[in-house]
């Protein structure tokens, strides 16, 4: 009975401690830049797409909700042909990002995406992919990687020594 | 006055006549709360609003929420309904009719005799009255009464007791915690 | 003025007020949850919030009324209706202030009894009637938590009688002229406070519908303007339960200063926000703890008062 009362009091004396609820759509809240929200697809420096097709994004994904369609272009550079996210089933678990060789596909902080129409939140190639490098600034996939493409042959990247010529027979 | 008086009285007689013919227990107790309440009606009428409070309280407000809490525990399904429609037949309940009809012919001949006793415009029996009546002329009554529901306390509190052989399964500890509180 | 039209002016304007004043209580609780647990509350719509009741009347209303094909259809359509009828006909005898009260009833705290007894149907019909085992068991809780509080409910308000010598409640509220009940009546304040809350369902003592083991209790399959009734019903409750606590023990419309009627109403507001500051600070009782609380601690503990009030009503006469 007498702790009853007691927790009574001590409830009756919150009235004067401050409000925890943030007026949201007044006062935006102050979200962490690691927060997993809505999914964009970047481009590297250069301004060229950072994805390569790999579909390890697609496989990663747990609710499947992610689909795309690998191609070439007449450099042998790889890129989606279409990429398309299915918002309504996404889980934002972030495993994609995980998964991405090419920091291609990030998580953004975004996270106000209601829509009155289902159809709505699929989102294509178009839709997801945004003109700046995302957190990943300064990296470009294709400098560093031994794949030969368009302007750029193998040896060529940062970091690499040229290829050996294993029928040669200099030392 | 005297028409409420009426009315109430039909409400109770024809509650009263559902409750024998329905066929669902809940039902059948519905109407009996109907009857109930149609009573205490009357005997507000009658000037006795102290007993019409206590039979809506005692009889319409606890009594019959047992009846229900027991008719829903039994969980009678259509099968007793049906067994139930079976045993309204004319058989049945010809030879109770017939006495009641006996009873209310006499009751009739009782009222229509005594036409000069007038039902309505008595004065109010208020609350002290019933208690002076009640400790005065009819103290043994209330006494009996009451020695008649010590018993049956008595005998509630003697089922409900938990014997320390029902408790063997429990742990020592527990029971004897359990002695102290019904202690 | 003639004396009919009074008593109808009067009618109508107190069962006006007491369903408006229920329906803005929703919100009004809300509100005080939310200051109490350090957030908002509904804030939204409207100055303050105060037209949430607006919408939310509006969902209740035009939701889908659905009756289970399984259910006692007549039963099931008449219990909501129980609790809302019973718990407006007993706010007859309240009386607000000394011209305004529809019936002055001899037997009025009887009649309040009665009708709050009557009022256990509502929930033990409902849970039968929704042929549902969740239903069922709110329904048997219902019956035997309110036929145990209603027992020492009763006993309780007994001290109060033997003090006023009345059951009259305008009698009652006249007596307390020169000491409020609440001091001489202290246990007795205590112990119907509790029935009281027993007997609105409200929490603590919501074992009939708790959310957590019994999906909703009674109400599991009421919807739209049927469950309408009984959330109307549960506020009318409050309401009905925080008038009588002040008519009882907190001297009615008594007070210095102010008009009758706005003492009235800033008394029993003053209990209302009691009963929510309850229902934000204490968790529920098990069922057997509820049980063994109400017949082994409140009903000895009315039964002593009654008896020391009975004395000492005695040795003054």
């Amino acid at each position: 009975m007498w702790n009853s009362l007691k927790t009574m009091w001590i409830i009756f004396l919150h009235m004067f401690h401050r409000r925890v609820t943030i007026q949201y759509p007044d006062e935006k809240p102050k979200i962490p830049p690691r927060w997993r929200g809505r999914i964009i697809l970047s481009r590297d420096p250069d301004g060229e797409e950072r994805c390569v097709a790999c579909y390890l994004c697609a496989a990663a994904c747990p609710v499947d909700c992610i689909a795309l369609q690998a191609t070439e272009d007449e450099h042998g550079r790889r890129y989606p042909e279409f990429f398309r996210i299915n918002f309504s089933r996404c889980i934002f678990c972030g495993y994609c990002e995980e998964a991405c060789p090419t920091d291609a596909i990030q998580l953004t902080p975004d996270f106000e995406m209601g829509e009155y129409n289902r159809k709505n939140l699929v989102y294509e190639k178009e839709d997801l992919l945004i003109d700046g490098t995302g957190k990943y600034p300064g990296y470009n996939f294709y400098r560093v990687a031994g794949v030969g493409i368009g302007g750029k042959h193998k040896g060529d990247a940062e970091n690499e020594a040229p290829p050996v010529d294993p029928r040669s027979l200099l030392p | 006055m005297e028409a409420t008086f009426y009315l109430s009285a039909a409400v109770a007689v024809a509650a009263t006549l559902m409750v024998v013919t329905r066929a669902s227990a809940v039902h059948a107790l519905l109407y009996l709360i109907v009857s109930l309440l149609a009573v205490a009606v009357v005997f507000f009428v009658l000037g006795a609003p102290f007993v019409a409070a206590l039979e809506v309280i005692i009889y319409a407000g606890a009594i019959m929420v047992l009846f229900v809490f027991v008719i829903m525990m039994l969980n009678l399904g259509n099968a007793a309904a049906v067994k139930e429609r079976e045993w309204l037949r004319p058989g049945m309940w010809m030879g109770p009719a017939i006495l009641s009809a006996l009873l209310l012919a006499e009751l009739i001949y009782i009222l229509v005799g005594n036409e000069g006793a007038a039902i309505a415009g008595r004065a109010a029996v208020d609350s002290r009255e019933v208690g002076i009546t009640l400790f005065g002329p009819y103290l043994l009554g209330v006494e009996l009464a009451s020695l008649l529901l010590l018993a049956g306390l008595v005998g509630a509190c003697h089922l409900g007791w938990h014997t320390e052989s029902a408790w063997s399964s429990h742990s020592e500890s527990l029971s004897d915690s359990h002695g102290h509180e019904h202690g | 003025m003639s004396e009919s039209a009074r008593i109808w002016a009067n009618l109508i304007l107190i069962l006006a007020a007491v369903f408006a004043f229920s329906a803005l209580l929703s919100w009004i609780e809300r509100r005080l949850l939310g200051v109490w647990q350090d957030r908002y509350g509904p804030n939204r719509v409207g100055p303050f919030g105060i037209l949430q009741i607006v919408a939310d009347s509006i969902k209740l209303l035009t939701k889908e009324d659905w009756v289970p094909p399984f259910a006692d259809k007549a039963v099931f359509v008449l219990a909501p209706t129980i609790v809302a009828v019973t718990a407006l006909l007993a706010f007859a005898v309240v009386p607000i202030a000394p011209d305004i009260g529809v019936v002055d009833l001899n037997i009025g705290l009887l009649f309040f009894l009665a009708m709050s007894s009557l009022g256990v149907y509502s929930v033990v019909l409902g849970g039968w009637a929704s042929n549902n085992k969740y239903s069922l068991l709110g329904g048997f809780r219902a019956a035997a938590q309110m036929l145990s509080y209603e027992v020492f409910m009763g006993l309780a308000l007994m001290g109060v009688v033997m003090l006023a010598g009345s059951f009259n409640l305008r009698d009652i509220v006249a007596a307390q002229e020169n000491l409020w009940f609440c001091v001489p009546q202290i246990l007795g304040l205590a112990t119907f406070t509790v029935a009281g809350i027993a007997e609105a369902r409200r929490l603590p003592f919501d074992l009939p519908e708790s959310e957590n083991e019994l999906v909703a209790g009674f109400h599991t399959e009421y919807s739209s303007m049927k469950f309408g009734l009984f959330f109307i019903g549960e506020y009318v409750g409050i309401t009905l339960i925080s008038a009588m606590i002040v008519t009882l023990f907190f001297g009615g419309w008594l007070g210095p200063l102010l008009p009758p009627l706005v003492w009235f109403l800033l008394k029993t507001f003053i209990v209302i926000a009691c009963f929510v500051l309850l229902r934000a600070a204490l968790p529920r009782p098990r069922y057997d703890q509820l049980m063994a609380y109400g017949w082994k601690v409140m009903l000895p503990l009315t039964l002593v008062n009654l008896l020391i009030t009975g004395a000492v009503v005695l040795s003054a006469a």
